[in-house]
């Protein structure tokens, strides 16, 4: 079995045949990351019981037990809390953390046997879009080791490429899951809002935040999607649709299909290597039998700056637990003791919170403030819901609508940490997703001229998971990408 | 009026916990006690990624006390974060309710000196409890068990005007919550807890003063003398020239007077915003109607009732309704005895005494509304007299037993046979010789030393008519 070109399914199916044991499968995946983890820092832990937990797996399989995920390993992001063992959200604060419960989705896919590979790095508390801002160290991008692999679940979309993961687990709250699959080459979709629940991932930007796959075919993805979805008493957010078969249900026939092209999405701010591979994307999908049209979102300009109201808002409010007070980091206070409540805070956050992080806190808290709410936090608002009325109004003139990922290829670590903006900018084509809570699904569709991967994004109208998996396997196969990540060398 | 040319201005803000089994937002048990963090899962804790649901016992609850204060119930209400630090808060933010509240401009009505009164309610709104801090030296623990247990605050408008009002305002209301048992009123346990604003302004005026918010009372006879000081003392400072500052005074009982907690320099920021956990509380009229038809009748409308239908004075039915167990408990002895005045002035009079003395709520009473109905039977049909009635009612509260077989065991029956009571005055004449001559001789101020020695020789079993009677009688020779 080798690591690199084996898929979830399978994997799966191997199992399920007897072909390997859940057990050979899994140390096959720890040698990969006993391998490549120290280059590309993919994995924050790894699961010293991963190997146990397969032979429970095998021998349950052996019982004729077992779920739809049997014995199948998979690299959870360090934003899941995972019972036992150590959830930091890539923060100093919870560097020590271990929590007593487990994120739904992560119950949910060890009832469907999954085995757990480990927690994998991520930018802080999921802010950043290149992997950069973590405590625990960058991440690298395994197509160039000099580049970012994306975020901010840009270990997981590492491990994947790297052949560390068969599948991982990644949150997407502005593009966290999509942007760095396209920088890895790999497949991540985030579903419909609702559609997974957030109880135990921990919280950014709580109506934005979604949790979904990264995995290496579209298939695989509405595999482990289908086995995460659906209604959680625990999520007052999660919605009672009810969740398809996926990945049985893929059609590869796109007859009478329209595909929508959005107008503000293929502006002079795109790369051309990046239209060039979207443009072939389309191309294939036009052979399957869909027809494009034009559509026009111009709010889409408003959707960068709206995204970071209202991420920033939620954030400064959502990051005021971590005071010291309960579980996590706290300042150290043998030798000056704090002179008072505010000392306290100050310097356990000030100490256990990363730059960008602060930065997100003091804006939100900013936009939040009395004199300012209006014009920010409300006005945010009240422009998010015009553009979600421009998604549904475009809806009517297409079944799904396609898009770059980000306007350009992976970039150079260290390039843009610095300017926050310019970093900032690189979430235009995907915050929409999140703000209008309609799924995207990010998947490969090429190559730059310097040899890194790009990706080309679906979107459709909520609960139209099924859509994106259809069109989604038809670019794969039209494309048919066999190239491995030339940093493993 | 004692405030001479100055007149106060004041609003109550009421936290009662509700009397739910669970907190608002998580399963862990609202019931007060259990050990140190004993009720504290990860919701509680505000740990990483835990999410809040609503606990729909407590959206009733709520409901049904707007309903009970006349108000009006959002179709759609919403949960706000209020943002603030503090190490009993686990999340740094309370679950609270801001500009779409619940409950909205309602009314309660209360009667004080024989005058009825009314109050308006500008809101009333859910939200959920901090922790309790406790200092100790140079560190501080923290018990999480109280984080999260429901609690609806209800904010009067700033109508009422003196320390008595207030104090019979918040009474009304715990009457009120009591009665549709969402809330157990203890202040001294602080399941409820009166906040109350205060300013003084010259009379004529309508412009508000600085207002002083005012916490920590824990009885209602506290409310009234803190708000009393208080005014007292802005008073003072008004005419002295002194700034009133706009702050949270504590008041201590043991001094009778309030003092400083904390100047807000600056107005806190509390960053209110939508909370994006919760679904907005959405409301139809089925399920409105479902709660209004489990409403009990209301005390003050079950005290208009009393007057009307039983013809007892306005202050005894307003006393009997206070507490829903009271008037159940005289509306089955009234019924029963067909004799509501006896029954109230037995209730409020010799039953309340003794209740209280031997600190029994009047739901374990030992002297059942039956017996007592039956006991008031009785001395209407002169079974027994009045006097003897009192030494039954204290023997059924120590025994719990019927007033029948009390008056049977104790030989107590009253002597209704003229005849009896003939001989009785018969021994008295004749022990008494000298005295029934002064008598027949023109001393009639006597004929009561009679009535007493023949009562007195008959136990005071004797009827006492019939002794006036027969005693007439037999005086004229």
């Amino acid at each position: 079995m080798d690591v690199l070109k084996t898929s979830l399914k399978e994997i799966r199916d191997g199992i399920r045949g007897k072909k390997f044991s859940s057990a050979e499968v899994t140390k096959a995946y720890l040698n990969q990351i006993e391998k490549w983890n120290g280059k590309l820092n993919a994995y924050i832990t790894v699961n010293d019981q991963a190997v146990a937990a397969a032979a429970k797996a095998d021998e349950l399989i052996a019982k004729g037990e077992g779920g739809a995920l049997a014995g199948v390993p998979i690299a959870i992001k360090d934003m899941f809390c995972t019972k036992g063992m150590r959830t930091t959200a890539g923060s100093k604060i919870l560097e020590n953390f271990v929590p007593p419960y487990s994120a739904t989705v992560v119950e949910r896919l060890e009832k469907a046997g999954m085995v757990s590979l480990g927690k994998t790095n991520q930018d802080e508390f999921a802010m950043g879009s290149s992997s950069e801002t973590s405590a625990f160290g960058v991440g690298r991008n395994p197509w160039n080791l000099d580049y970012v692999p994306g975020g901010s679940s840009g270990g997981s979309a590492a491990a994947v490429a790297a052949g560390m993961a068969p599948a991982s687990l990644g949150t997407d709250t502005g593009g966290s899951i999509r942007q760095p699959a396209s920088f890895c080459g790999i497949v991540g979709i985030k579903p419909t809002y609702g559609r997974v629940s957030r109880y135990g991932i921990v919280a950014f930007a709580s109506s934005l935040d979604q949790a979904g796959p990264m995995t290496k075919t579209v298939a695989d993805a509405a595999l482990v999607l289908e086995a995460m979805s659906g209604r959680d008493p625990r999520d007052s957010t999660t919605s009672a649709q009810p969740v398809p078969q996926w990945e049985q249900k893929i059609s590869k026939n796109l007859k009478g299909l329209k595909v929508g092209l959005p107008k503000e999405y293929f502006s002079d701010r795109l790369q051309p290597e990046t239209r060039a591979a979207v443009d072939r994307a389309i191309e294939v999908v036009k052979k399957a039998g869909a027809e494009t049209v034009e559509v026009s979102l111009p709010l889409t300009e408003m959707a960068v700056p709206i995204y970071y109201l209202v991420c920033t808002s939620e954030a400064s409010s959502n990051l005021a637990r971590y005071d010291g007070v309960r579980f996590g980091f706290r300042a150290d206070f043998s030798k000056k003791p704090a002179e008072d409540l505010a000392e306290f805070y100050c310097r356990t956050r000030g100490e256990g919170f990363g730059g960008e992080v602060k930065r997100r806190i003091i804006l939100g808290t900013y936009a939040l403030s009395s004199g300012y709410y209006d014009a920010y936090y409300k006005k945010a608002c009240q422009v998010r819901r015009l553009l979600r009325q421009q998604f549904l109004d475009a809806f009517k003139q297409c079944d799904v609508m396609m898009s770059p990922v980000t306007t350009s290829p992976a970039f150079k670590l260290f390039e843009r940490i610095s300017d926050p903006l310019e970093m900032y900018l690189n979430d235009i084509y995907t915050t929409s997703a999140n703000l209008v809570g309609i799924p995207g699904i990010s998947v490969p569709a090429g190559f730059s001229g310097n040899k890194l991967p790009i990706g080309v994004q679906i979107l459709a109208s909520h609960f139209n998971e099924q859509a994106l998996f259809n069109v989604g396997s038809v670019i794969e196969e039209g494309l048919a990408i066999k190239e491995l990540p030339h940093g493993l060398q | 009026m004692a405030y001479s040319d100055w007149e106060p201005v004041i609003g109550l803000e009421i936290h009662a916990q509700l009397l739910t089994d669970s907190k608002v937002f998580s399963p862990d048990s609202a019931h007060f006690g259990g050990g140190d963090n004993e009720h504290t899962d990860p919701i509680s804790l505000g740990m990483p990624g835990a999410l809040p649901v609503l606990n729909m016992r407590a959206v009733e609850y709520s409901v049904k006390t707007g309903l009970a204060l006349n108000c009006t119930i959002r179709r759609k209400s919403v949960f706000a974060r209020k943002n603030y630090f503090y190490p009993d808060l686990p999340k740094g933010y309370q679950i609270s309710q801001y500009d779409e509240p619940i409950c909205e401009h309602g009314h309660v009505d209360y009667l004080l000196d024989g005058e009825m009164k009314r109050v308006g309610i500008t809101r009333a709104h859910m939200e959920e409890d901090a922790g309790k801090s406790q200092h100790s030296g140079d560190f501080t623990l923290i018990n999480l068990n109280r984080a999260g247990v429901p609690l609806l605050e209800i904010v009067s408008e700033p109508d009422i005007k003196s320390p008595a009002e207030a104090a019979e305002y918040a009474r009304t209301v715990r009457t009120i919550l009591r009665y549709l048992n969402v809330c157990d009123g203890n202040l001294e346990e602080g399941s409820m807890r009166c906040d109350c604003n205060v300013s003084v302004r010259k009379k004529g005026t309508t412009k508000f003063g600085t207002k002083v918010e005012l916490k920590n009372i824990n009885s209602f006879r506290f409310v009234e003398k803190a708000i009393e000081y208080e005014i007292q003392r802005q008073i003072d400072c008004k005419e002295t020239g002194e700034e009133i500052i706009q702050e949270t005074r504590l008041y201590d009982p043991t001094k009778n007077r309030t003092f400083s907690m904390r100047a807000k320099e600056e107005a806190h920021d509390y960053r209110y915003f939508p909370d994006p956990d919760l679904l907005p509380v959405e409301i139809d009229e089925a399920y409105l109607e479902k709660l209004r038809a489990q409403l009990p009748e209301l005390p003050i409308v079950r005290a208009q009732r009393f007057q009307s239908e039983y013809q007892i004075p306005a202050y005894d039915s307003f006393v009997l309704t206070t507490e829903k167990a009271m008037a159940d408990y005289f509306e089955a002895t009234a019924k029963a005895s067909k004799n509501p005045k006896a029954a109230s002035n037995w209730v409020m009079g010799e039953l309340l005494r003794e209740l209280n003395e031997a600190k029994v709520d009047i739901e374990k009473s030992p002297v059942s509304s039956a017996n007592l109905a039956e006991m008031i039977t009785m001395i209407d049909s002169k079974e027994i007299s009045g006097k003897m009635a009192k030494d039954v009612f204290g023997e059924m509260f120590k025994s719990s037993k019927g007033p029948k077989e009390i008056v049977k065991s104790k030989g107590m029956s009253q002597i209704t046979d003229p005849a009896a009571i003939e001989k009785l005055i018969d021994e008295v004449f004749a022990a008494n010789a000298q005295a029934v001559t002064d008598y027949r001789g023109g001393k009639v101020k006597l004929f009561g030393f009679f009535v007493g020695a023949v009562m007195k020789h008959s136990k005071g079993q004797a009827n006492p008519e019939l002794v006036n009677q027969l005693l007439t009688t037999k005086l004229k020779g």
